[in-house]
Formats: C-alpha cells, structure tokens, sequence
C-alpha cells in the first residue's frame, strides 16, 4: 500500500517533471524560436537607428513583401521535411502568373483566372512529384529541369507580351492581391491563414504524419504501409499549389505580369524555409518556421536597404544565409547526437 | 492446421542464390527458431514471408491456401507481423508515432479526420507496459537506447492480433535484462496463441523459448526438428558445416 503511494507519487513527478520541462525545452530547442529571437533583436536594433524602420508604412510593406516568399516557403518546407527540394517555385509562379493574367485579359472572370492560374501550377507539380515518386530521380534533376521548361511555358504561352488590363473583374482582382483588411495587407491574411492550416496538416493530418516519416526513414515508412508514392506527388502538387496562390496575389498587387514573374524567386523561398528550420536532409521542418524564416530574410534585405548598402550585395547575403543556416543544422544536429 | 507452410522456396539475387528449395511447416502457436551463420539466408527467408519480395520460385500457403504478396501490407493484412532486422523506424517521430505509422488512429469532427494523438498515445503505453519496458509513448526514437528501438519494434506488432509474429534477431542490440524481457514476450505470445519465429544467433536464446529449431546453411535447410531431440553442439555444428544434416 505504502509502497504503491509512493511508487505512484514517483510516477507522477517523473511525469509532470518531463512534460513541463519538455514543453520549454522542446520550444526553445526549435530554430523557428532563435530566429524568433534574432527577428526580434534585429528590429529593435534597426527601430532605434533607423526612423523609417519601425514606421507603419515599412512594416505593411514589409509584411507583405515577405508574405509572398512565406506562402512558398510553406510548400517548400513539405517538400524539404519529405527530403526533396522544389526549385521551380520561382519559374511555375511565372507560368501561373500568366496563366491568369492570360485568361482574365480575354475577358473570363475572376474564378476562371484563378483556377487557370492553381491548375496550371499544380500540373506542373504534379510532373515533378510523378516523375521524383515512380523514376526515383533526383528532385534536384527533376524541378531543375521543371525550372527551365515552366519558365519556358510562360514564354510560350505570353509570348512575350505584359499584360495589364485583367477584363471584368480587374478591380477585385488588384483588390484581393494590392489591398488590405484591418491593417494588414491581404496576402499577409493568407499567409497567417494557410500557416494554420499547414500547423493543422503537419500535426493532426496522416497526411502530414506521412511527410515526416517518409522524410525519417523512407524504406520504413513504405514497409510499414505509407503510400509513400503518393505522399511524394502530392508534397510537390502542393508547393507547386502555394507557389501559384503567390503567383495570383503577387500579380493582383503589381497590377501587371511578364513572363519573368518570379525569377531567382526559389533562392530566397529556399533560404526561408531552412532559416525557419527546414532540414535539407529531411525529417523535420516547421510551418512556423516559414513565416518566421521569410521575415527574418525580408527584414534583412530591408534593412540592408535603409542602411545604404548596395543592393548588389543581396544575392552574396542571401546565398551566404542559406550555407550558414545548414552549417547550423549541422552542428546542432551533431551535438544532440 | 499449419499456419503457414512454405514449399520449396527458392530466392535468387541476381547469381547469389540466397534459398535452396526451403520447405517449413509452421503450426498455430508454434515458437521455431531460425538459425545459420551469417548469410544464410535466414532475413531474406522471413522478408518473403512477411511480403518484402516474392520469392524465385515455391509456393506459399496461410491456413492451407495459396498466397501470393506483394506489398507487406498484405502479409500484415493476413495475420503476419514482423520486427525487422534493422527495426525500420522513423528517427524522427515519437515511439507512439512509430508505433502506429500506416495505421493511425482517427477521428471525425464533422466532416474532419484528424489523428487522434491521445488515443495512440495511450494505447502505446499500455502495450510498453505489457512488455515491462519503460520507454516513454512520447519521446523521439532518435534519442533511443537500443533496447527501447527494439521494444518500439516489438510493440508495432501488438497493434493487431497476428496469427504469426517473425522476428529477425530481435536480441542482437540488447541488454540482458532486456534480452529476459524479450524471451518473456515471445512465450506470452505463444500463452495467447500466436506461432512466432525466432532468428537468432543466440543459442541459449533459442533453446529457452522455442520448441522447435530449423537451421539454414547457405540456402539449404539442413535441419528442422524438435528442440527436445537435439542440442546446442548439435545446432552448432550443423550451422558451422561440421555436421552435414539431422
Ligand atoms: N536485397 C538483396 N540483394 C542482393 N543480395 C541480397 C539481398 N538480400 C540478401 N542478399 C544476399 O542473400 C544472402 C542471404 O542474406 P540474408 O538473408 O540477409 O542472410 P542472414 O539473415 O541469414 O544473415 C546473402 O548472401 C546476402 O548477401
Ligand atoms: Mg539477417
């Protein structure tokens, strides 16, 4: 009797000490939460030496500007936990651009514009995901390869022209991607929106449980009954999906769209997403960390801008971003071994 | 009524011929152990039966009728569970995770299917209960010991009620305690029913639980026989080559 109360209160203190102690530590041990953290200290330092900083008109242009790159950084992130990589992002936003662009200048409404614009990028994911699942080819092969021939397509496709007049429905068309809600710029209320959704999907969807174990260890998600063929389709579907739901807001905020929508456009979504703690060998990843990772590299590009320095320099910081955050990853994950 | 029964199975890979006309008879509630050197063919015999590849050639029958598998769904679907060699889990979920990957626990709101973590989560904990381990439902694999790799393993094939559990090796990474525990596990599964078969290289292992022991050399059975008519120098020398066939 005594013996049981006592191994119970044991129990019960070995319990609650792991879970409180685990919640934190499992929170601070994230890399969303330090470059949470860096985030924070970077617009602190730049609100106090810069006056335009920290104004309302440069967070709205801020939001939203990394709105964009966080909305394909959450596909990229699905992509990235499978163990792939998608870098046609940038290329299938300029075919879908142009796809809706296209249609709505010939004078469909605004949902034919839509849908031109999702199917046309989710079809281009759907070859990637279909020749990376049932070929097992390189993702890096295939979506280089889908890069060229989707840029190539918007060409095509425009050949060549702008287009700037979106037909009927141009109004609502600018005002969904050009104008803002409560304060905050639309394609900002996507991005928080598809966020939940994707915190949704990878917590309490099988689907999501299926991304990351095909990302842990693929011969054993596949042995143990994970269609994982069809998880693979559907992770590159659905980045190829977000970059066309960037696509339509960023023409509708432009006002205009050429062929060249989005190029280089996979470099920073890239960064982002392993900034925000996407593991380029798979298997773990946060949606938070999109968002997160996106602003962290919007407000440094900003804040390279206000401080004069020549934004030639950009590509040398973003490129230099994305090899320490992987250098981080790495020995992070050699210290928890 | 045999469980399984496997008629003159035969594996090539390719010029490595890795089963030679292999017969076994596996009866309900039976514990065989598996036995032979190292690349016998013993893994590649228990992946054919567990549905990983077809075999070359031979005939497979559950409860007296042909089965032919493709996927290891389908050999699960009928009755057959298996703990690999190499565990094939997923570093980076929880135990309850792996415990329950391709066969997770859901429930609706409205017309959402969501994962029912609580559920999963419990059930995982029972099961490491009834295997007297003390892995935790909740922590990741990547942080594991060997022994609670294997017990997560082990207790993927708890989830259903298997006619027949294999189990490659399941006491080459543990510790001793564990190893009990393991033996422990395999003759409750044989108490409720269930026929197992045990590859291991550890005789005292083999002659503790099992009642039957068959023995692979290069391919080739070369023994099979009640555990009570035979010895472990016997087995020994039979997987060495010293003794031809018994
Ligand atoms: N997937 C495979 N491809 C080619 N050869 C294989 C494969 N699996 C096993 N083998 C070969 O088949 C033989 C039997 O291997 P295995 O069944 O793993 O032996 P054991 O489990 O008894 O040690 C070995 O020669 C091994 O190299
Ligand atoms: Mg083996």
């Amino acid at each position: 009797m005594t013996e049981s109360a006592e191994r119970r209160t044991a129990d019960v203190s070995d319990v609650t000490g792991q879970q409180s102690e685990g919640g934190l530590q499992r929170i601070v041990n994230t890399q969303p939460f330090w470059v949470l953290v860096a985030l924070i200290i970077i617009c602190i330092f730049m609100g106090t030496i810069s006056d335009t900083f920290l104004s309302e008109r440069n967070l709205f242009t801020t939001t939203r500007n990394f709105a964009f790159m966080a909305i394909v950084a959450l596909g990229m992130t699905t992509v990235i936990v499978t163990g792939g990589i998608d870098l046609s992002v940038g290329s299938v936003m300029g075919l879908s651009g142009i796809m809706a662009g296209i249609t709505l200048a010939a004078g469909y409404p605004l949902w034919f514009g839509l849908g031109a614009c999702l199917l046309s990028a989710m079809a281009a994911g759907a070859v990637n995901g279909f020749i990376i699942a049932y070929f097992r080819m390189s993702p890096f092969v295939v979506t280089l390869g889908m890069l060229a021939i989707a840029r190539s397509l918007a060409l095509v496709v425009s050949n060549n022209r702008m287009f700037y007049e979106f037909g009927p429905d141009q109004p609502l068309f600018l005002a969904i991607g050009g104008g803002r809600t409560f304060g905050l710029a639309n394609p900002v209320w996507a991005l928080i929106v598809l966020t939940l959704i994707f915190m949704w999907l990878y917590r309490y969807s099988t689907w999501g449980r299926y991304v990351f174990a095909i990302g842990g260890n693929y011969e054993a998600a596949k042995l143990s009954g994970v269609p994982v063929e069809r998880v693979i389709v559907s992770v590159y579907v659905v980045s190829s999906l977000m970059a066309g739901i960037a696509s339509f807001l960023m023409v509708g905020w432009l006002g205009s769209v050429t062929n060249a929508l989005g190029q280089t456009y996979e470099l920073q979504v890239i960064a982002a997403t392993v900034i925000g703690g996407a593991n380029l060998m798979g298997g773990s990843g946060y949606a938070i960390g999109a968002p997160i990772g996106a602003a962290l590299v919007e407000v440094i590009r900003n804040s390279l801008l206000l401080a004069g320095v020549d934004p030639y320099w950009q590509g040398t910081f973003l490129g230099g971003f994305i090899i320490l955050a992987v250098l981080l990853e790495r020995i992070r994950g050699r210290r928890s071994e | 009524m045999a469980v399984l029964e496997l008629r003159r199975i035969s594996k090539s890979f390719g010029a490595i011929r890795a089963l030679e006309a292999v017969d076994l008879t596996i009866g309900g509630g039976e514990v065989i152990g598996l036995m032979g050197d190292n690349g016998a063919g013993k893994s590649t015999l228990v992946k054919i039966i567990a549905g990983n590849f077809p075999p070359t050639s031979g005939a497979m029958l559950i409860d007296g009728a042909e089965v032919h598998f493709s996927k290891p769904i389908e050999a699960r679907r009928r009755g057959i569970e298996i703990v690999y060699q190499d565990l094939a889990l997923c570093d980076n979920l929880t135990a309850a995770a792996n415990v329950f990957l391709g066969r997770e626990v859901k429930r609706w709101f409205g017309p959402i299917r969501y994962l029912d973590h609580k559920s999963m989560y419990d059930r995982t904990a029972e099961i490491f209960s009834e295997l007297k381990s003390e892995t935790r439902p909740r922590d990741v694999v990547r942080r594991m010991s060997g022994g609670q790799r294997q017990a997560v393993a082990i207790a993927r094939t708890r989830l259903s009620d298997p006619k027949l559990v294999l189990m490659d090796e399941p006491t080459a990474a543990i510790s001793v305690r564990q190893v009990a525990e393991v033996l422990d596990l395999i003759r409750r599964l044989k108490e409720t029913g269930h026929a197992v078969v045990l590859i291991s290289h550890r005789m005292p292992d083999v002659f503790a639980v099992c009642e039957r022991v068959a023995v692979l050399r290069r391919g080739r059975k070369v023994a099979d026989k009640p555990i009570t008519d035979s010895s472990p120098e016997e087995v020994t020398a039979l997987i060495t080559g010293a003794l031809h066939e018994a």
